[in-house]
């Protein structure tokens, strides 16, 4: 029995900052961040939107995709590193909104950036199962840089969302895999505003080991080869990291790019790959393979192959597509309202 | 700032505009009645609002009340939507001197109060402009 994406939409906020922007304010050299980073600006979340606010919309656009009544979905699962609150469900404000209440479950998901990825795959396992006939799963991201830290030119905002079925598939998933160990290179305490990092250790044992190690067990549980895919999509932390990954996997810049968003998206921690794979499915053919992995700090990777269907060219339309949301009038801000925006400011009695 | 269980009363309308259409005449009602003002009808069905629709008329708060300082200056509309039913509401992602009557505009789900660091989150509808 085939499971797959029956539909699927993203959201992008309007504003965004410069690389340079920042860059100025803390003495930073913008031309090296730029050059090194691979990034030109990030998306920044108005200060009435969150992880909630981009996730129902992200979810109207998969289900007028899917074309199904929401009370039929039976899960709604929600991964983010950003959920409003601590202690009450994100996915029960979504679930409401989208009308998808009140026979559902939900949860939401925490693993650093691969949260939205981790919703995916349990969205699509519960519909594999036989549990349900449509199960929800979103990725979003509102994150936080500490001010002057290098996240700080890449930590972003965006959501995307996925509804997993049996019928009428745009996409069939033909293969997942998940790599985990336990490594510390990123993490936020308890009461701590900004997360921390390791530097230079989030790149090879952290991001490179676990993607590397997902997509070749996943290449070898489905008998493939980097060029029996069109596409190809991977974390995107900054704009560099997932072209030499990519690259080094042996996938070339031309299966890359289309879900490449990072250099004017920034990094939409757990909406960050799955972005990448709702603008890969603006553009599909029927036919064509995609490759995902994500990545989580912590640290761990999901990998999924799909295969686009038919349906895809007559579900493309239905909603906005992830690239047009992404040069859709930017408002560009300074760093002053920049801070105002993320909180970034104390007032007297805060 | 309203309190959690009237907030939660207005849920289907903030969350998903769902208004209230009188079975009798047809005359649509957002927030719903329990009786219709224009045939007195007691007898209505479910009716989602249109996203979309055009400004009717706005101004400016240069002074906000309490919990939406930090937001002026910005724009408050009337929205005649393109089923007719008419809105007031916040409209955001624009520059307010900007707007003028007749842009087209559409329903978006936001953040819309919030009971100071530790209280509930309010969310509801604001409008953005649509592309021109």
């Amino acid at each position: 029995m085939e499971v797959g994406i029956v539909g699927y939409g993203a959201y992008v906020p309007r504003h965004r900052i410069k690389v340079e922007e920042i860059a100025k304010v803390w003495g930073a050299d913008a031309p090296s961040y730029k050059r090194g980073l691979m990034l030109r600006e990030k998306s920044v979340p108005a200060p009435d939107q969150d992880t909630i606010t981009m996730s129902v919309e992200a979810g109207r656009h998969a289900i007028h995709r899917a074309d199904v009544d929401p009370a039929e979905i039976g899960a709604i699962y929600i991964g983010s590193e950003s959920h409003p609150y601590a202690v009450k469900p994100s996915g029960t404000v979504v679930a409401e909104a989208l009308g998808a209440t009140p026979d559902i479950h939900c949860a939401d998901f925490e693993f650093a950036c691969k949260a939205g990825s981790e919703g995916m795959f349990v969205a699509l396992s519960m519909v594999k199962a036989g549990q349900m006939d449509y199960a929800l799963g979103i990725g979003a991201d509102t994150s936080q840089g500490a001010p002057g830290d290098a996240l700080e030119y890449s930590a972003s905002a965006g959501a995307a969302a996925f509804l997993f079925g049996r019928k009428d598939l745009v996409a069939v998933c033909e293969e997942t895999h998940s790599f985990m160990t336990d490594t510390p290179d990123f993490w936020r305490r308890e009461y701590q505003f900004y997360p921390r990092h390791a530097g230079r250790f989030t790149g090879e044992p952290a991001y490179f080991k676990h993607i590397t190690g997902c997509a070749r067990a996943l290449l070898e549980k489905s008998n493939t080869k980097p060029e029996d895919f069109r596409w190809a999509v991977f974390h995107q932390p900054n704009g560099k990291f997932p072209m030499k990954v990519g690259q080094g996997l042996g996938f070339t810049k031309d299966q890359l790019e289309q879900g490449w968003l990072s250099p004017t998206l920034g990094n939409t921690y757990s909406g960050s790959s799955p972005m990448g794979l709702a603008a890969i499915l603006d553009v599909a053919q029927p036919g064509d393979r995609i490759f995902m992995v994500s990545y989580g700090s912590g640290a761990g990777s999901d990998g999924f192959i799909w295969r686009v269907t038919d349906r895809i060219s007559s579900v493309q339309p239905q909603a906005p597509h992830t690239r047009a949301q992404l040069e859709d009038r930017p408002i560009y801000i300074d760093y002053g309202t920049y801070a105002k925006f993320r909180g970034k400011i104390r007032k007297l009695g805060e | 700032m309203i309190g959690s269980a009237r907030y939660w009363r207005e849920v289907p309308q903030r969350y998903r505009y769902e208004a209230a259409k009188c079975v009798k005449c047809g005359e649509v009602f957002f927030p719903p009645r329990l009786v219709c003002n224009g045939c007195g009808g007691r007898e209505f069905t479910k009716q989602t609002l249109e996203p979309n629709g055009s400004v009717e008329t706005f101004t400016i708060i240069q002074v906000a009340p309490t919990g939406f300082e930090d937001q002026a200056p910005y724009a408050v509309g009337v929205i005649k939507l393109d089923d007719g039913v008419k809105l007031t509401a916040q409209i955001v992602d624009c520059d307010p001197e900007s707007l003028a009557v007749g842009d087209r505009v559409r329903l978006e789900f936001r953040r819309v109060q919030q009971d100071g660091e530790s209280g509930i989150l309010c969310y509801g509808y604001k409008f953005v402009p649509v592309a021109k």
